[in-house]
């Protein structure tokens, strides 16, 4: 077990290396001069030279990336060109916005799509399935920034043209200050999100539960009297809670290192739009501060995810 | 026909024609196919339907194609689907559009499964050493945000086609190559493969003329299922303004024009048009991808369901 786990952290850290390297040369190789980035057109060769100095781009690329490494491990990012301001606190100012988003997107993303793919699953073949599988290849097929954009137009803009505001274009209110508000201007932005990503779970387990239910524990646990809704939700879902466990925790993590189109549609201040604003700006720490950001959610899910196996599937252990 | 022989009713059918006949009895993949078909002949009648209309996609109607108040026209007699922000018609660049679209979704799929099959049947084949490489080089790729990394891509070499293209065909490998694996290892143990091997055959041989054959079927169906994700990647790219550079039209970035200044509130075709080609598109090749799988491969549920089910309607009274 231990060693299990020593070798899936020594895995995300790998991952982390792979990726730190990957955005610092690609920035390395990239045409464009930082220091021109910062001080403008009108800046003079000297001034360039005393900014690289600052900078220390000046440095070999190995001892700018060593020297990086070493404070990325403390957790300093570095400043943003842009305003000189320092990174990591721009990005965590960010993340209460990505994390009421995708959180909740989840929670709702959830109850839609088990739902679905369970009574698609039970009723194989019938009306109800067929309706559960348009679904899915519906949800497969929108393209997030599409739907965000269509309910925008039907929900926000034409309930305004009739004369009432049914839901608010967009922004965020922090939960402190008032949860309903909070939630009421994430309801669009949080159904969007869960529509899209429900059909990917509606169909991982109708999958699973098609598989499941023809089990001989399945038609023991029918055997034994237990009420259909028993042995559906309890014996059948516990099976296909494994694969769906991993999903989640992939697409959280995912999510987390910014729900980029989104929060670009819906006018979101989260890490995506940062990310975005960051490559309009050319402001290359920001962007590798996000990158980094993003892929340790990433392999921090990855363990959770294969801790969870263990506690879920005791064949596992 | 009931009336002729016995022996005349038996036909000797390859499997292409099997699967021909399987999948033309699926109404929804011949819709599909339908839509695909119209899609594809969209692109290539692009520069007729600019002859017919009288413009070319990316001149501006300033005098004609905006309001006195610089508000784009809907639609009409003079432009059938409407014009944008700068009085360009959105038909014609929504003919080009397709051409974009279909040309990045078809490329970059068939070069992701390219690899796909190279790293699978490479790593599946040989195991060991290999396999271990190949596969930690297969879980990397797919533990990273990938649209971040676009992101991170795009800003330090500027947003092109090629690069459109390359950062599709990187992020989208692994899913497959990883299922491609998974069948080469249990088709490397069949009898055929030995049997190869003891007339002398060499690995490369082995792998292209006894193993590539066999995984025709996945190739195809994930070949075609991949082609939607590609459209979608390639058109959020440009929907972000980090994919195809303005003013070629792609469905993408005319998206992104609507969404800038929320244009799309007084010009609802901005969005309902390039949205509703997006999504038709994108089902269209994700239904056609199921149909292929469930066509291809008889065993699969739905096929098994309906022989299951025929004898039964027919013993109705």
């Amino acid at each position: 077990m231990i060693r299990f786990l020593a070798s899936r952290v020594g895995f995300g850290a790998g991952v982390l290396l792979v990726l730190s390297a990957f955005v610092f040369f690609l920035f390395f190789v990239a045409p464009g001069d930082p220091a021109r980035m910062i001080a403008g057109d009108k800046a003079t060769e000297s001034q360039l030279q005393q900014i690289r100095k600052n900078l220390g781009v000046d440095r070999p690329i190995i001892v700018q990336y060593g020297a990086f490494m070493q404070k990325a491990l403390s957790g300093d990012l570095g400043f943003s060109y842009r305003n000189q301001q320092p990174v990591a606190p721009i990005i965590l100012r960010r993340i209460p916005v990505t994390l009421s988003l995708v959180l909740g997107g989840a929670l709702l993303w959830l109850s839609i799509g088990v739902p679905i793919g369970i009574m698609s699953a039970r009723h194989v073949g019938s009306l109800r399935d067929r309706l559960g599988q348009a679904f899915i290849l519906v949800g497969l097929s929108f393209p997030t920034f599409v739907l965000g954009m269509m309910s925008l137009y039907l929900l926000y803009f034409m309930p305004r043209q009739a004369g009432f505001t049914l839901f608010p274009a967009g922004g965020y209110k922090a939960l402190t200050s008032d949860p309903l508000v909070w939630a009421w201007h994430l309801v669009l932005p949080w159904t969007t999100l869960a529509l899209t990503m429900a059909a990917i779970y509606a169909r991982l387990t109708r999958g699973q539960m098609l598989d499941v239910m023809g089990e001989d524990y399945i038609r023991t646990a029918r055997a034994k009297g237990l009420s259909e809704r028993r042995v559906v939700w309890k014996h059948g879902l516990r099976a296909a809670l494994t694969p769906l466990v991993t999903q989640l925790g992939a697409d959280i993590a995912l999510l987390l290192g910014g729900v980029i189109v989104i929060e670009q549609v819906y006018g979101l201040q989260g890490v995506g739009a940062l990310a975005v604003q960051a490559v309009a700006n050319q402001d290359r720490p920001i962007i590798i501060g996000v990158v980094l950001l993003g892929g340790l959610f990433i392999v921090i899910a990855n363990i959770v995810v294969d801790l969870l196996y263990v506690l879920l599937d005791p064949r596992v252990r | 026909m009931s009336e002729s022989s016995p022996e005349a009713d038996v036909v000797q059918r390859g499997s292409f024609a099997l699967t021909v006949r399987r999948l033309r009895r699926d109404t929804a993949s011949m819709a599909a196919l339908c839509v695909i078909l119209a899609v594809i002949l969209l692109a290539i009648i692009a520069p007729w339907v600019a002859g017919v209309t009288g413009h070319s996609p990316i001149e501006q109607f300033r005098e004609t194609g905006l309001s006195p108040a610089g508000i784009p026209v809907g639609p009409g007699a003079e432009f059938w689907l409407g014009t944008d922000q700068l009085g360009r018609d959105v038909l014609v660049r929504l003919a080009y559009g397709a051409r974009v679209s279909l040309l990045v979704g078809v490329f970059a799929s068939m070069l992701a499964s390219l690899i796909a099959v190279v790293v699978g049947t490479t790593a599946g084949y040989f195991g060991g050493t290999v396999d271990l490489v190949l596969s930690r080089l297969t879980d990397l790729v797919m533990s990273v945000p990938f649209l971040l990394c676009a992101l991170a891509l795009v800003s330090a070499f500027g947003p092109s086609l090629m690069l459109s293209v390359i950062v599709i065909v990187f992020f989208s490998w692994a899913p497959m190559a990883r299922v491609i694996r998974g069948q080469v290892i249990s088709l490397r143990r069949q009898d055929f493969v030995l049997a190869s091997r003891s007339l002398g055959a060499g690995p490369l041989s082995i792998m292209v003329v006894d193993i590539l054959p066999n995984l025709a079927v996945p190739i195809i169906v994930y070949t075609t299922m991949q082609i939607p994700n590609s459209i979608v990647f390639e058109a959020t790219l440009s929907f972000l303004g980090m994919g195809i550079v303005p003013p070629t039209p792609s469905w993408g970035g005319m998206l992104a024009d609507a969404s800038s200044n929320s244009l799309y509130l007084v010009a609802w075709w901005l969005i309902f048009v390039p949205g509703t080609a997006l999504l038709m598109t994108t089902l269209a090749f994700n239904i056609l991808g199921d149909g292929l799988r469930d066509a291809l491969d008889p065993k699969s549920a739905r096929t098994v369901r309906r022989l299951k089910r025929r004898p039964k309607a027919g013993a109705k009274p």
